[in-house]
């Protein structure tokens, strides 16, 4: 074959042959990069991610352990609300509820307030998909036509606004915050903007257009579950208000677990709470409205500060470090395993 | 696999039953059944469709159309192939069929044919022996005998103007000894001229062409014609002869014709002079007994020079003439007239007469004529068996011919344990031979507690797989053509079938285009193997149908072989490059391409699965429908692509150097149910952390300013870019051979992938089209928060780490044996040169002489066979020789 790779590309010069053009892709002869399984590649690799496991994971522990987090289940300690909730007859009647706490330590930075749910199925595929993202761009849509059903119109024919079961199981505690310093009690101020993605207040949801917001929903009725219309849900605020709603935006986000935690509000730092939450004794008071005893769910409401790395969910941390040391050892078996084969084969060698 | 399918849906549906009537049930305030839906069960059993449609991405139907990309790629690079192109008839290969590549890569037996195959049908004179002096070899000045190749010295024909430019002969002593008017040689040479069948035409003058009825005689006039006795034309009572120069005319007053029994002709000419002689060439065997008893010295020394040619595989004759008594011949010719228009008994006493005169013969000599094997034969076959190929060549040609190629290209050869002949004329002596032959490779194989006995004892009757057995030695086996039509019924086929498969080497001989069929029928059947069958001649159809994979030689012999096969090329050694490069690779390719495919759906699918367990089994997907729609048809089909059209494990010098990388493909071991329930698991393992480490990092999160990050979107958002990178990184992993098409496919898909999902998460995509795009923002949202590529490193060295441990530990603890070779070559390659490997397959043909120098003497009975001639022509039959009937088909089958 070699005389035979000197002869060919002449005569494929002299006339058309039916010879193959000789060039690298034809030939399978690309240059290429041929990287091998060594001993040096695969224990640096193993090692150089062990040692980068266990740095990123000390460092998200040490991030964790220094939030501060309180979460409690009022759910419970409501009871008596509770039980009222059950029976649907009475969801017109207030029902307030207080749970007294004490901070041991400071939180200080940003403060969030959080409500969580628990066995809260938001990730049902007819929940998740129980929704109209036209309408809430404040487009004028036939909610028949989406899957919003049965939330979708009342038998009058008066479609809801918001349509779906998302919108129509939202969340609707009211939640405040007390701090009863030396014997006084005061309001810790809260803010309930600037809680939403900015994609969402400014893209994914929009009033429909009008002169007012209440003409802008005329026609449509509220969910059934609602005890306002969705043009009220915020009457101080007219950015705060109807579909652009923070409280609403984030309830429509739904979560991907059936455990899961939504933002509720933040401290506003002025006055005595511009370094976050003192110590102290410290009481919420919780407008109970929203059921979850008859899904055996529970209800929290947890305050946490933040760090780079997110909130107070130690597991990644503990997975890198896992991961890390994982590697390492594995880097060491393999040495291990190398050398005693090395050796023995020096030996037979040797003989 | 669809029942592993059908399992994880009914899991899941049942999950689904047990998760509704348990708390969907309660959960109905916030979330009312669906109005069809009544009760739990008969969700589930909705359940169950929902998510067979959901899972089906395990059983991937884009793999059909890459498959066929792959295999349509791997035959272009087939067709393409320099090295398999044969510049002198302008032939490339050409894979006829593009879905058998795989296959190529997967061959246990070769069946071959020999004529125009093996060989080149074409016939050299190559040596002689003239008065008991042997001329062919050259020899140095030191009187060593050196191998002839392209640079050797030809003789220089010139002084004859007749001469045939093709032909080639070294030894300048014969030339020399024709010069000198030595009458031995002159002799001989004049019988070569004389004593034949072939037509000579001329078109122009002195542009000689002979029509020869075997290939074997025209060598012989052509040699006579090159040294000055130019056989120039014939009448049907004379011949002319052009003796040095000088015209003669020879009277022919009667062919003794050539048959199977007499295995010899001679012509009874009257010189010019006046002079009666007769001329005869025959076998060996055969003339020896009818010579004068004077000859009896040449006779030794002749028979030496003939066992020294048999064994270089040439092909040989003795001539010898008689003078004859003019009133003894008018006798004879007188009686051969009443003999040849006898009524009856005509051949009886033809052969009478023509025994009668036909003796005392005076010895002349032998000549010695090469079937020219194709170049780089030997080679060729002697690299398919490290290969543990077995090669069957299955001729027409005789048994000694056979055998005797055999030899020469290297099928069989001398330190073979035994080369084992079967040649038995009733079914029980073919039996019997069976046996005995398998008694002796494998002595155990008779014992009730082997193996394969207990396994024929259990399935009698259906045609079953039988299991390779192993001889106690390398083996050969020769079957006749009537054995093996015995061997071929019913009972005997088993024997047969367990006898030749323990052997090396197979050679059937004087079998019929459909033996040679119902051969390759036969391995089909009882071995789970994948047969290849070689051939150029129309005889050959039926076998090269038969087998998996037919290969066609585009040779001399028309297109019937070429357009009944699969793959075709115009040169047997391009097999080895065939099998060993082309078929590696491919088969290679298909498996890692087939491994990572199903892993990378597994790994793709099995999230769902997951997830089915924390979404209350609602068939709600993991992924954007979008992810889902593009994962297979644009994320990740160019680097699979990419990398089973490029890759190599080593190149093609490595693979052909050592041969034994081929096994692990006979032998199935890169994709057989092991490896599968491998991918399986690392695509379950992979999926595992594909959807935990994404859960686990995004519970009961936030991001750092607060907001929410544990949605569903951002979750899935997360998920499949966890998959994306790390599918691709598996990708990078199997890839051993990374072009620039390999990066260019590997880190495209991965920007496109980006590029996609930054557009359809976009604000733009998401005004315009607002049911189709609900993901808007969370590429912006998501990708922005550390942790969140924390969680995506974190799969990624979870989901490749172990792989690369596994996969080092592995070739370190327990190496395969192709391991070892890939070891072997990495150390080769660090020293310097590679020994060229090219030069040391290719020598030219003539070197093996070199080969079987002492090989039985039997083989020494080299005989012209069925092929010699027949005296049809209307010139060479004078009115009184009846035209023999013969039955022999001028070539072998």
């Amino acid at each position: 074959m070699k005389n035979k790779r000197s002869s060919a590309p002449q005569e494929a010069e002299t006339r058309p042959s039916r010879c193959p053009d000789n060039s690298a892709f034809k030939q399978q002869k690309l240059p290429a990069w041929k990287p091998q399984l060594t001993i040096a590649s695969v224990l640096s690799t193993f090692f150089l991610t062990g040692a980068f496991c266990l740095s990123v994971g000390v460092s998200l522990v040490v991030a964790a352990n220094s939030i501060r987090e309180t979460q409690i289940d009022y759910s419970d300690k409501c009871s008596n609300c509770s039980k009222l909730r059950e029976n649907s007859s009475n969801w017109n009647n207030e029902c307030l509820c207080s749970i007294n706490f004490t901070l041991a330590e400071d939180m200080l930075g940003d403060v969030f307030m959080y409500y969580g749910l628990q066995n809260f199925y938001q990730n049902h595929r007819r929940y998740v998909l129980s929704r109209s993202d036209e309408q809430l761009l404040g487009r004028n849509v036939d909610v028949q036509n989406t899957y919003c059903a049965p939330f979708a119109a009342y038998q009058n024919g008066t479609p809801m606004a918001p349509c779906g079961a998302i919108a129509n199981s939202m969340f609707n505690d009211t939640i405040d915050l007390f701090y009863n310093f030396n014997s006084s009690v005061i309001q810790v101020p809260l803010l309930k903007t600037g809680n939403s993605w900015w994609t969402d207040k400014n893209v994914k949801f929009r009033n429909p257009e009008s002169h007012n917001l209440s003409a802008a929903f005329a026609g449509t009725a509220r969910p059934p579950y609602w005890h306002k219309p969705v043009y009220l849900l915020d009457e101080e605020d007219e950015r705060n208000n109807g579909y652009i709603n923070d409280d609403f935006i984030i309830w429509m986000r739904v979560s991907a677990f059936a455990t899961f935690r939504n933002l509720y509000r933040r401290v506003s730092r002025k006055g005595q709470f511009a370094d976050g939450l003192p110590a102290g004794n410290y009481t919420f008071l919780i407008s109970y409205n929203f059921p979850v005893s008859k899904f055996k769910g529970k209800k929290y409401v947890i305050l946490s500060t933040m760090v780079w790395s997110g909130g107070s969910n130690p597991f990644l941390g503990i997975a890198y470090l896992v991961c890390g040391t994982a590697a390492i050892l594995t880097g060491f078996i393999i040495t291990a395993i190398h050398l005693k084969l090395k050796k023995r084969k020096t030996y037979f060698q040797r003989r | 696999i669809f029942a592993f399918l059908a399992l994880m849906c009914l899991i899941l549906a049942i999950g689904n039953g047990i998760w509704e009537s348990d708390k969907g049930y309660n959960f109905q305030v916030y979330l009312p059944w669906a109005e069809s839906v009544t009760s739990a069960p008969l969700s589930a059993f909705l359940m169950f469709w929902s998510y067979v449609i959901i899972l089906n991405t395990v059983v991937p139907i884009s793999l059909y159309v890459s498959v066929e990309i792959i295999r349509l790629g791997n035959s272009f690079y087939i067709d393409w192939d320099r090295r398999m192109y044969y510049p002198l008839n302008d032939t490339p290969a050409q894979a006829r069929t593009t879905t058998l590549n795989e296959e190529l890569g997967q061959i246990k037996y070769i069946f071959s044919d020999k004529t125009g195959t093996l060989t080149q049908n074409i016939m050299c004179f190559n040596k002689c022996s003239i008065n008991g002096k042997s001329y062919g070899d050259v020899y140095d000045k030191s009187g060593q005998r050196i191998e002839i190749n392209e640079n050797t010295e030809k003789v220089d024909f010139s002084y004859n103007q007749l001469a045939d430019p093709k032909f080639a002969f070294y030894d300048h002593s014969l030339v020399e000894a024709v010069k000198l008017n030595d009458i031995p040689t002159h002799k001989f040479f004049r019988l070569l001229s004389l004593c034949h069948t072939v037509m000579p035409e001329e078109k122009k003058e002195g542009n000689l062409v002979y029509q020869a009825q075997s290939p074997d005689e025209g060598a012989l006039v052509t040699a006579a014609r090159n040294f000055g006795f130019v056989f120039r034309g014939r009448t049907p009572e004379t011949i002319t002869v052009v003796e040095m120069g000088e015209t003669k005319i020879y009277k022919l007053l009667a062919i003794l014709d050539f048959n199977n029994v007499r295995k010899r002709m001679s012509v009874i000419v009257r010189s010019p002079e006046g002079d009666l002689t007769l001329y005869c060439k025959g076998a060996d065997t055969i003339l020896y007994e009818l010579l004068h008893p004077s000859c009896e010295s040449l006779k030794e020394e002749t028979t030496e020079h003939l066992n020294e040619f048999a064994g270089e595989g040439l092909r040989t004759l003795v001539v010898a003439y008689k003078n004859l008594d003019e009133e003894y011949f008018q006798d004879w010719i007188k009686r051969h007239h009443e003999a040849s228009t006898a009524l009856e008994g005509r051949e009886d006493k033809l052969s009478e007469i023509y025994e009668e005169i036909e003796k005392d013969l005076m010895l002349l000599g032998a000549t010695a004529i090469e079937d020219k094997l194709q170049d780089g034969v030997p080679q060729t076959i002697e690299t398919l068996a490290k290969a543990s190929i077995k090669i069957w060549v299955l001729t027409g040609d005789k048994q000694e011919t056979a055998m005797n190629i055999g030899y020469s290209c290297n099928l069989l050869y001398d330190d073979m344990a035994d080369v084992f002949v079967i040649e038995g004329s009733t079914s029980d002596e073919v039996l019997n031979e069976l046996r005995n032959a398998r008694k002796k490779m494998k002595p155990d194989s008779f014992l009730d507690s082997d193996e394969v006995n207990i396994q024929i004892e259990k399935s009698s009757k259906n045609p079953k797989v039988l299991p390779d057995e192993q001889a106690n030695g390398v083996y050969g086996l020769v079957i006749n053509g009537h054995s093996l039509a015995y061997a071929l019924e019913g009972n005997l086929e088993l024997e047969l079938v367990r006898t030749a498969c323990m052997c090396k080497v197979v050679i059937c001989c004087r079998v019929t285009p459909l033996q040679k069929a119902q051969v390759v029928e036969l391995v089909k059947k009882y071995k789970k193997a994948v047969t290849l069958a070689i051939g150029d001649g129309a005889n050959d159809v039926s076998m090269i149908k038969t087998a998996h994979i037919g290969v066609g030689i585009s040779g001399q012999e028309g297109m019937q072989a070429v357009l009944s096969s699969d793959f075709s090329f115009a040169q047997f050694r391009y097999l080895q490059r065939l099998l060993l490069v082309h078929g590696r690779w491919s088969y290679i390719r298909m498996c890692k391409f087939l491994k990572y495919f199903f892993y990378k759906n597994f790994a793709f699918t099995l999230v769902h699965f997951w997830y089915g367990f924390f979404s209350g089994f609602s068939a709600q997907t993991v992924y954007d429908q979008w992810f889902i729609t593009l994962y297979n048809l644009v994320y990740t089909s160019l680097p699979v692509l990419g990398m089973s059209l490029f890759d190599q494990d080593v190149d093609d010098r490595w693979s052909l150097l050592f041969p034994q990388l081929y096994v692990p493909g006979q032998q199935n071991l890169y994709f057989n149910k092991t490896v599968f329930i491998k991918c399986m698991l690392q695509g379950i393992y992979s999926s595992l952390i594909l959807f935990f480490i994404p859960y686990g990092a995004m519970y009961n999160t936030m991001r750092s300013d607060g907001k929410a990050i544990a949605d569903y979107q951002s979750f899935a958002l997360m998920a499949q870019t966890c998959l994306l990178i790390v599918v691709s990184v598996q990708i990078g992993l199997d890839t051993s051979y990374w072009t620039v098409v390999n990066q260019f496919f590997i880190w495209g898909s991965l920007s496109v992938y980006f590029a996609i999902t930054f557009t359809i998460y976009s604000d733009g995509m998401y005004l315009i089209l607002t049911a189709s795009f609900p993901f808007v923002g969370t590429a912006r949202n998501t990708l922005s928060q550390p942790n969140v590529w924390l969680a995506i490193f974190l799969s990624i060295a979870l989901c490749v780490l172990p792989v690369v441990g596994f996969r080092f530990l592995k070739t370190l603890l327990r190496p395969t044996a192709s391991d070892k070779v890939l070891l072997k070559i990495k150390e080769a390659k660090k020293r310097p040169p590679p020994p060229s490997p090219k030069r040391r397959l290719r020598r030219t043909s003539t070197r093996r002489s070199g080969y079987a120098f002492s090989h039985q003497h039997g083989f020494g009975a080299l005989i012209m066979s069925g092929r010699n001639m027949r005296p049809k022509s209307p010139f060479a039959t004078t009115g009184t020789f009846s035209p023999n009937s013969d039955k022999h088909k001028h070539k072998g089958l």
